[in-house]
């Protein structure tokens, strides 16, 4: 199948890649980028574990076509923080417990970054409902909500601090 | 001389030892997306394997036609039955003593079974020609209700077997039979239940469902013709079991086998079994020569790996007209599917379904099993539970309840009168099980206290009033479960799979500088094994557990071990480690003693040291031992500092616990609303609690699923109808509730630190403690038993047939 020239920014960078017209996004940011941070868990937009940001939206990227991303800004968990300085959430979903296999971790802080830029001081039923569309299997939810309400705060406060 | 500060409890606190709320070391590489899972893996030239699946639940495959599917560019093979039978590959041996198709050999018995197995450069590829591949097939009659599988002119299934009278255990007497398994005395059992004073009858369903864990399952096997060595990388909760049976099956030597779990997102239980998948992978890529990955997608998972539950019981409990239980009675149907795939210990094909007195104290029991093959998905997998005990505890539950409607008593006094008794323990069962330890009636208590139980049946009772008044549609229900769990398989004198016995290992190097690694015979899917056995071994030696690396699930490094499964890694492997740091201990004992210039016998070990006795300022941390160790010379001790334990352990733990459920049930709607969940946990000496309250909420979250909603239903053709996400219920953020944790501490007395396991013991008491809510709500209008899952459609159907719409 002939292949198609992909422009794309990924975490703030330029890249470009040759991928078929059909080739899902996830596939393309996992296999032709290396990005391996987003998995792969339902390929029906069930889980969430794919999620990435793509022009500023949440997004399962196991079900958009590398194609529809043309052009887009997309971010990955491997965008948000690094080794030397981790993002608040990071910080926070270890420091509450928020994680366990780390499958759904990604997709789920991701998830939960944009959250918080839609709405800042989201309450504990906000931020359920904000993200039901990320399924976990080990921990119950609970501390992955008090891992990104103790991230809101943190990221309020710094902001504060900041004005 | 010596400083004597930090003091002795400061010194304990800096190692974040046994009992710390010590913050995970997984966490920086998975919050980061730097996790290694498997289909992470890329190799130079791998290529692609997916499978084709049968869209029938029972046919004859007259023929296969890979023509069109190997024209398509990218397409290395297909293979089919044909193709592996000269290697004798097209069957596999189950972990329950059966066999299985690898491939479909003449017949499918499964929809979604595999009938052939498609190579490509790229998944796209690989899919596309799935497609391709023409399958002519020739329906047979569909059996998929166990009970009519031993009708006797039901259809033949298992026609490869079907005339041997005998199977793994035992005799056979149908030809869809595979086992009978009885326990405890029949007739005693039967007496005592013609003489009671009460008699509770009941026929209790644990549906079918699945562990579905976020990770499907999946392999990368590398075949290295050069050098002659096969490396299988893959979601294996059993590393080492798999390089045994793949050797044992494939005839390559053992050491030229290694096998690899990466990161594991998740198994509870999915990941333990053999799969066609992995056979077909490393057969592919010793006929190509290079790597083969295969990972199954969402609805591959759903419909042919690993199902739990499917059980049948039929239960009478026996008990006086004061309560007291007198006898149980069970038979069990437990539906196996085509292929008899259970992962439980060699001697117990119903696993420990035999621990289903429970709580309480019964003299006489009696449990059947019987085996059935039908059309759907084998396995039988223990879903976060050990071996069949989710089922025990479930049955054992619903009958008490059952028992106190026939006895018109509360739920809670008949649990409380029934218990063993804390001076009871170690107590022998009536089926054959002897308790470690449990101080149920403490534990019972202090739940009810907590919640305010008495005032939560008065706040239902004026509910009810209201309810008859006509001023509220909500009835409200209040679920109890007080569950006993047996966990840490186990002795190897009783316990096996496919005989190799269930010990577990751990095995430690202390560096020159007093930091170290340990490498267990388990291996993590998410528990947190590298954080909280390094604390475990910080315990036990004396070095902090932030300067101790944890390595599981590479079997050319970490030692011989039965894996992550059942809640035996604490029990087991986290006995093994504090035996290996105890060694340790022993040697560095002799070292300090000659660094110390005294008598081995005159130091004693003090948090991270051993110090002279009555002269605690003259002493030799473990830093300095470890040193010493390695470069002086000793006389009569060899250098190096290193210790291996296999432990076996001497029985099985027995966690125990008190959960209480509070919901609202809308009649009209058949919408549940838990108001609050409660959960009472003794695993006996708690390692980490962060983690242990972690544990419990995913768990409950599981139990949630299965109790009101998650199941693997089967249409009259044997097609599967929830086999993708949409269908087949996992609860978001916003169904699942908040759960308020507790705990007792009743340490285990026979293992080395006490502990006894938590990871399962949510899930076997939440479901019970969800399904009873339910059922309590309707207890006033005469409901004795519904099956699961309580989703919003059946709890209305209850309401309906209870004749609450009239």
């Amino acid at each position: 199948m002939s292949k198609m020239h992909l422009k794309l920014t990924v975490n703030g960078e330029a890249v470009e890649t040759l991928a078929e017209p059909r080739e899902l996004l996830i596939h393309v940011l996992r296999e032709r980028l290396n990005l391996t941070g987003p998995h792969i868990g339902c390929e029906t937009s069930h889980c969430g574990a794919c999620t990435v940001d793509l022009d500023g939206k949440s997004v399962k990227s196991c079900t958009v076509f590398a194609a529809q991303a043309q052009g887009a800004e997309i971010t990955t968990i491997e965008g948000l923080g690094n080794p030397d300085g981790l993002h608040v959430l990071q910080e926070m979903f270890k420091e509450h417990h928020g994680l366990q296999c780390g499958f759904c971790t990604p997709g789920m802080i991701t998830r939960a970054w944009r959250l918080l830029q839609e709405n800042p001081n989201p309450t504990e039923e906000e931020v359920r409902f904000g993200m039901a569309g990320n399924l976990c299997r080990c921990t119950g939810y609970q501390n992955i909500v008090k891992s990104i309400l103790a991230a809101a705060t943190e990221m309020n406060a710094a902001k504060e601090a900041a004005e | 001389m010596n400083d004597l500060t930090p003091t002795a409890e400061e010194r304990a606190a800096s190692l974040k030892g046994i009992g710390s709320t010590r913050k995970r070391v997984e966490d920086a590489r998975f919050t980061q997306g730097k996790g290694n899972y498997v289909d992470d893996l890329k190799m130079e030239g791998m290529l692609f394997g997916d499978f084709v699946r049968s869209p029938y639940a029972h046919a004859r495959v007259v023929s296969v036609d890979k023509e069109a599917a190997l024209a398509v560019p990218g397409v290395v093979a297909v293979l089919t039955a044909e193709d592996l039978a000269p290697l004798n590959l097209h069957w596999m041996p189950t972990l329950a003593g059966d066999k299985q198709m690898v491939l479909a050999d003449g017949k499918v018995l499964f929809q979604g079974q595999e009938v052939a197995f498609v190579v490509a450069s790229d998944r796209y590829a690989a899919a596309d020609a799935v497609e391709l591949v023409e399958v002519e097939y020739e329906e047979l009659e569909v059996v998929v209700d166990p009970f009519k599988a031993m009708a006797p002119d039901a259809p033949v299934l298992r026609e490869d077997i079907a005339d041997e009278k005998e199977g793994a255990h035992g005799p056979r007497r149908h030809h869809n039979h595979i086992f009978t398994w009885e326990q405890g005395d029949k007739d005693a059992t039967e007496a005592v239940i013609a003489e009671a004073d009460v008699v509770a009858e009941e026929m209790v369903y644990y549906h079918r469902t699945h562990p579905c864990p976020l990770e499907t399952c999946g392999c990368v096997a590398s075949m290295d013709k050069v050098n002659g060595k096969l490396t299988l990388w893959g979601t294996f909760q059993a590393p080492h079991a798999v390089r045994t049976v793949a050797s044992l099956i494939s005839g390559i030597a053992e050491h030229n086998i290694r096998v690899i779990s990466p990161d594991i997102g998740g198994g509870f239980g999915n990941k333990v079994g053999v799969y066609p998948g992995y056979i077909c992978s490393v057969v592919a890529s010793i006929v190509t020569g290079k790597p083969v990955k295969w990972v199954e997608d969402r609805m591959e998972n759903l419909m042919s790996t690993a199902f739990a539950r499917d059980y049948w019981m039929q239960g009478k409990i026996a008990a006086t007209k004061e309560g007291k239980i007198t006898g149980l009675w069970c038979h069990t149907t437990a539906d196996h599917g085509g292929f008899d795939a259970c992962a439980d210990p060699t001697k117990f094909p119903a696993g420990f379904m035999n621990i289903c007195t429970g709580s309480y104290d019964i003299p006489v029991a009696y449990l059947a099993v019987d085996g059935v093959y039908t059309n759907k998905a084998p396995g039988g997998v223990a879903y976060r539970c050990s071996f069949r005990v989710t089922e025990a505890a479930y049955f054992i539950e619903r009958m008490i309840e059952v028992l106190a409607i026939e006895l018109n008593m509360d739920a809670a006094e008949l649990r409380r009168i029934n218990f063993i008794k804390a001076d009871q323990f170690p107590y022998n069962s009536a089926l054959g099980w002897e308790y470690d330890s449990g101080d149920y009636h403490t534990a019972w208590d202090k739940a009810l206290n907590a919640v305010g139980y008495a005032d939560l049946r008065k706040e239902q009772a004026a509910r009810l009033e209201e309810f008859k008044a006509g001023k509220t549609r909500k009835l409200m229900g209040i679920g109890l479960t007080h569950f006993t769990e047996i966990v840490g398989a186990g002795p190897v004198k009783n316990c096996d799979i496919l005989g190799l016995g269930m010990f577990d290992s751990c095995e430690i190097r202390i560096h020159p500088t007093g930091s170290a690694i340990a490498r267990l015979g388990t291996i993590s899917q998410g528990q947190g094994h590298a954080t909280t056995f390094a604390q475990i071994l910080a315990s036990e030696i004396g070095i902090p557990a932030d300067d101790i690396t944890l390595e599981e699930g590479d079997t050319d490094t970490a030692p011989y071990g039965l894996g992550t499964y059942g809640s035996r890694s604490t029990p087991v492997a986290g006995a093994a480690t504090a035996m290996a740091g105890r060694k340790i201990r022993a040697k560095a004992q002799m070292i300090a003693a000659y660094l110390l210039e005294v008598h081995d016998d005159d130091v004693e070990w003090d948090v991270d040291r051993f110090a002279v006795k009555g002269a605690p300022e003259r002493f030799k941390t473990m830093k300095d031992i470890a040193f010493a160790a390695y470069n002086q010379a000793i006389p009569g001790i060899e250098p190096g500092l290193e210790a291996v334990s296999y432990y076996d352990p001497p029985n099985m733990t027995y966690p125990f616990g008190a959960y209480i459920c509070v919901l609202d049930i809308d009649v009209d709607t058949g919408e549940t609303d838990i108001r609050s969940f409660y959960a009472l946990d003794d695993c006996g000496t708690r390692i980490n609690p962060m983690i242990i309250e972690g544990q419990v909420h995913g768990g409950l979250t599981e139990a949630l699923a299965i109790a009101m909603g998650q199941e693997i239903a089967y249409d009259d053709m044997g097609n599967i109808k929830t086999g993708t996400l949409m269908d087949f219920f996992v609860p978001t953020s916003w169904e699942t509730p908040h759960y308020t944790t507790d705990h007792t501490t009743t340490p285990s007395p026979h293992h080395p630190i006490g502990a006894k396991g938590v990871g399962e013991s949510p899930n076997v008491g939440g479901v019970p403690c969800f399904s009873n809510a339910v059922h309590d709500a309707f207890r006033p209008f005469g409901l004795r038993q519904s099956h699961m899952p309580h989703d919003h459609w059946r709890v209305w159907n209850i309401a309906n047939s209870l004749g609450l719409h009239d």
